[in-house]
């Protein structure tokens, strides 16, 4: 169990996941699929019960967890005053990768011309969402964590977004993604793996459009978790 | 462990010399609470030369807060702060790279206002080493203390005004120490200023290690 203040965030989860498995985590606004992805990568602690991510214990090795994982969150983890390289660089120093790295990255992501020299600041919501991306790349994750992937991004950048994930699951890369988007995963094929209310469901389910009797944003704000 | 710290010292100090917030809003304000000491005691010179001291290490600690303050909200922006978590550098590091970077900034503040001080006030140095070693020690002390306070408030809500309510008490014995230092240096009392060197010394060192050994379970909360 994963609390959020002292109101169960997560609970009964049990969900085991195989390496270059792709695992789309559907369901609505509120379930719990950002904190199950806090939760792999280490940054929420177990109320109670045990977890095992790349090995390690959530509950002990957390800081072993997280040098292993690229967590793409809703803020992109960026420094607004630094230039797009800098910034794909500090973390790329930080993670001990190497000046190639970084210009690979930068070229996957087709952060290219003047890109690479332009504050973070400056960019708009779709470069800063790829600048991020390319910030992650260069750590070469066993783990990738997306959330919504692909908001903000045009066609061509969620075309790039998809190729990364294929590449990274066919490289041996496990990759677990939240999306509502549920047309546009059906690409990756993944497997499916519903999240309601805080409790996690698996099985073969198919990733098509979510119900129309989802709630919305609003009855999802007035839900504890 | 000293490559990841001069990384976030780096990063920290570049993000600041690109902003311009301190050129453009800290140094303006640092030299605003001078100029308005000078202004209620320009009647007295003998006290403002007396008063120097004291009024220097004031506002010291005054734009401390906004150096420190600043150190951790450009982490928390836009969830850098997770990415430090997740980047796998030691805490030490971490907690080093800022105590550096900020001490850094105290320092060229230190000299800017020092500046004024011996134009504004009319003070004359005295003692060069002691002046040096005292501002060196007073701006370790402060960054050691405020990184450490700044990373136990960094995830609340009220962390501008909870910063310094929290950290003004704990740097008291710098400002006494530092103001005792300065006295000396300044010639403007005969306090002891090696021995309060001392006192400053200890002081960045006692709270670099317990910051160095505690930042990492901080992190976790902020």
């Amino acid at each position: 169990m994963t609390l959020l203040g002292r109101f169960p965030a997560l609970a009964g989860v049990d969900l085991d996941i195989s390496p270059g498995e792709i695992v789309l985590l559907k369901g609505p606004n509120g379930a719990g699929k950002t904190t199950l992805l806090r939760l792999c990568a280490g940054l929420c602690s177990l109320a109670s019960g045990q977890g095992w991510v790349l090995g390690h214990s959530l509950n002990e090795e957390r800081r072993m967890v997280r040098r292993r994982v690229a967590l793409l969150g809703h803020r992109t983890g960026l420094y607004d005053d630094l230039t797009v390289a800098e910034n794909v660089g500090f973390w790329a120093r930080a993670a001990g990768a190497s000046r190639q790295d970084v210009d690979e990255a930068l070229e996957r992501l087709s952060l290219t011309g003047r890109l690479p020299d332009t504050r973070v600041g400056r960019l708009s919501a779709g470069q800063r969402r790829r600048a991020s991306i390319a910030s992650l790349v260069v750590r070469r994750p066993e783990l990738w964590l997306l959330d919504e992937p692909h908001a903000g991004l045009d066609q061509q950048s969620r075309d790039t977004v998809d190729a990364l994930v294929r590449g990274a699951a066919a490289a041996g890369a496990t990759v677990v993604l939240a999306s509502h988007e549920l047309e546009r995963i059906q690409v990756l094929e993944p497997r499916v793996v519903s999240v309601v209310g805080g409790m996690v469901r698996t099985g073969d389910e198919p990733a098509g459009p979510q119900s129309p009797n989802t709630p919305s944003d609003a009855e999802d704000d007035r839900r504890v978790s | 462990m000293f490559r990841d710290a001069w990384l976030i010292a780096g990063k920290d100090l570049r993000i600041e010399m690109r902003s311009r917030v301190g050129l453009n809003q800290i140094v303006p304000f640092a030299v605003t609470v001078l100029v308005l000491f000078a202004f209620a005691l320009d009647t007295d010179q003998e006290a403002l030369r007396t008063y120097a001291p004291g009024l220097f290490w004031v506002t010291v600690l005054l734009v401390s807060l906004l150096a420190i303050g600043r150190s951790f909200a450009v982490d928390l922006a836009d969830g850098a702060a997770d990415r430090l978590l997740l980047s796998g550098i030691d805490p030490i590091a971490v907690f080093g790279g800022k105590a550096a970077a900020i001490a850094i900034q105290l320092v060229v503040l230190e000299v800017l206002l020092g500046a004024g001080v011996v134009l504004l006030f009319d003070v004359t140095v005295h003692r060069y080493g002691l002046l040096v070693c005292a501002g060196l020690a007073a701006a370790a002390g402060v960054a050691t203390a405020g990184t450490l306070y700044g990373a136990l408030v960094a995830g609340l809500g009220v962390r501008e005004t909870l910063l310094p309510v929290l950290l003004l008490p704990v740097v008291a014995p710098v400002l006494i120490g530092a103001t005792r230092a300065f006295q000396d240096a300044f010639g403007v009392a005969g306090a002891e200023g090696w021995a309060w060197l001392g006192l400053l010394a200890g002081f960045a060192a006692i709270y670099g290690v317990f910051g160095a050994l505690s930042y990492g379970a901080l992190l976790e909360e902020a």
